[in-house]
């Protein structure tokens, strides 16, 4: 098998082209994951006993099933009872739903690891609930997680390839579009692979040096 | 042939996602296999005092670490044929699951072994002990109960990740859903049937997960705090 280096000029700008939809994707689905796990974990702090505990249930369950069936549901399951969104909505939505379970665990630890006095301190200084989460609680959480999300938002990255079973056409969508038209998979997907180490081993340096910054 | 009841729906697709969830499951224990022992040979050769012991397995980690299960799988599926290796579905499926996991196996057992106080090595020493037998006498015991929650995690991650070698014409859970949903439709029924034995098969890990995390107390997120 002969590695057919022309076809580089034309797989490479393709695949570049994907990947911009891989960064899109990857970057709403850490937005809305974020948002959500956020969300679930002030709720589950100040939820009576029965929600917290479907809370919980909830976010276990989104976590210990496989993303793709998640994928599948929202993408043929759910337009037959709900409006159609674009597969890139649909995308970004189940990715970010996956996720918000595991980052809402992250936020969660990080809330508990701002020292009590802090609270006391809000109380002291007549800060109202929003003025406290937001001036003082929030800022310190997000130095105390960041590298966690940094590391999710990878594992996020990564993940994204499943978009391509629902017709996102992106970074791994393009190439196997590309491949199944021209039978070249060894250069498509040795490309494919050689981008995807690129990206992502930059992102794992970026996070890392994060953790030893914020350490 | 949509006009079944529910009840007899699901007495029909019964027997096609049964067949499905054990080749899940296979996948899953043959690659939990491989991902161990290619994880703590790595951790253990990562931890050579020589660099062109670990070079080659610090290649292998970043390689498989940086990139996409599914990219590595379709790689193997497509690519590897074309170079004269030919395995099949199942092979193929297993073997990246495998080389997958056991990356981020070996980072557990590394940190893990790492973790045990260097006073442990010295003490082997003073007692006239050789490398080997204090490696297996004194540190594994000690570091193996600090893997056990990353291990934990990663065994669940496992068995979801075996729905994408659904893609590779393995016929394991998900794949057998889509052929019920091509055949009959009724994707609503069919793939929550799927989704649900996917939590099924999934809650005897969760428990174990939360069993071992209590016990370790503070160790959580699949990340090996440092003692």
């Amino acid at each position: 098998m002969n590695f057919d280096l022309n076809s580089i000029n034309v797989i490479l700008p393709l695949l570049l082209q994907g990947l911009k939809v891989t960064v899109i994707a990857s970057t709403g689905a850490v937005i809305v994951a974020i948002a959500l796990g956020l969300l679930i974990a002030i709720v589950r702090r100040s939820a009576g006993r029965a929600l917290r505990l479907a809370i919980d249930t909830v976010v276990t369950v989104v976590r210990s099933t496989p993303l793709l069936v998640q994928l599948y549901l929202l993408f043929y399951v759910l337009p037959l009872y709900g409006p159609a969104m674009s597969p890139m909505t649909t995308g970004i939505l189940g990715l970010g739903i996956h996720y918000c379970a595991y980052l809402s665990e992250v936020f969660r630890a990080g809330i508990d690891a701002v020292p009590k006095g802090q609270w006391e301190a809000a109380i002291a200084l007549q800060f109202n609930r929003l003025q406290t989460w937001r001036r003082l609680i929030i800022p310190q959480v997000v130095r105390i997680v960041l590298p966690q999300v940094g590391n999710y938002f990878i594992s996020i990255y990564k993940h994204s390839s499943l978009l391509a079973t629902i017709t996102v056409v992106e970074i791994l969508g393009t190439t196997l579009n590309y491949a199944g038209e021209t039978f070249r998979y060894f250069e498509a997907f040795t490309l494919l692979g050689i981008i995807y180490f690129i990206v992502g081993f930059s992102l794992s340096r970026t996070v890392g040096y994060l953790e030893r910054r914020l350490a | 042939m949509n006009d079944y009841s529910l009840t007899e729906f699901l007495m029909r697709i019964a027997p096609a996602l049964g067949r499905g969830a054990l080749v899940s499951i296979e996948v899953a224990l043959v690659s939990a296999v491989g991902a161990l022992l290619i994880g703590f040979v790595t951790g253990l050769a990562r931890l050579s005092p020589h660099w062109y012991v670990r070079l080659p397995f610090v290649a292998y980690v970043e390689l498989f670490r940086s990139t996409s299960s599914l990219v590595q799988i379709f790689y193997f599926f497509y690519v590897l044929p074309l170079v004269g290796i030919r395995l099949d579905a199942f092979l193929t499926g297993a073997l990246v699951l495998s080389l997958n996991f056991g990356a981020y196996v070996s980072e557990v057992v590394r940190s893990a072994v790492q973790s045990v106080n260097p006073g442990q090595w010295q003490a082997g020493v003073a007692l006239n002990m050789e490398r080997a037998q204090i490696f297996r006498r004194i540190i594994l015991p000690q570091a193996f109960p600090v893997m056990l929650p990353a291990l934990g995690n990663y065994a669940l991650e496992l068995l979801k990740a075996t729905s994408l070698v659904s893609l590779i014409t393995i016929t394991e859970l998900t794949f057998a859903g889509s052929q019920l949903v091509q055949f009959y439709g009724r994707p609503t029924t069919i793939y929550l049937a799927v989704f649900t034995i996917y939590l099924v098969m999934a809650l005897p890990l969760v428990a174990l997960n939360h069993h071992i995390e209590r016990r370790a107390g503070g160790v959580w997120q699949g990340k090996v705090r440092h003692k």
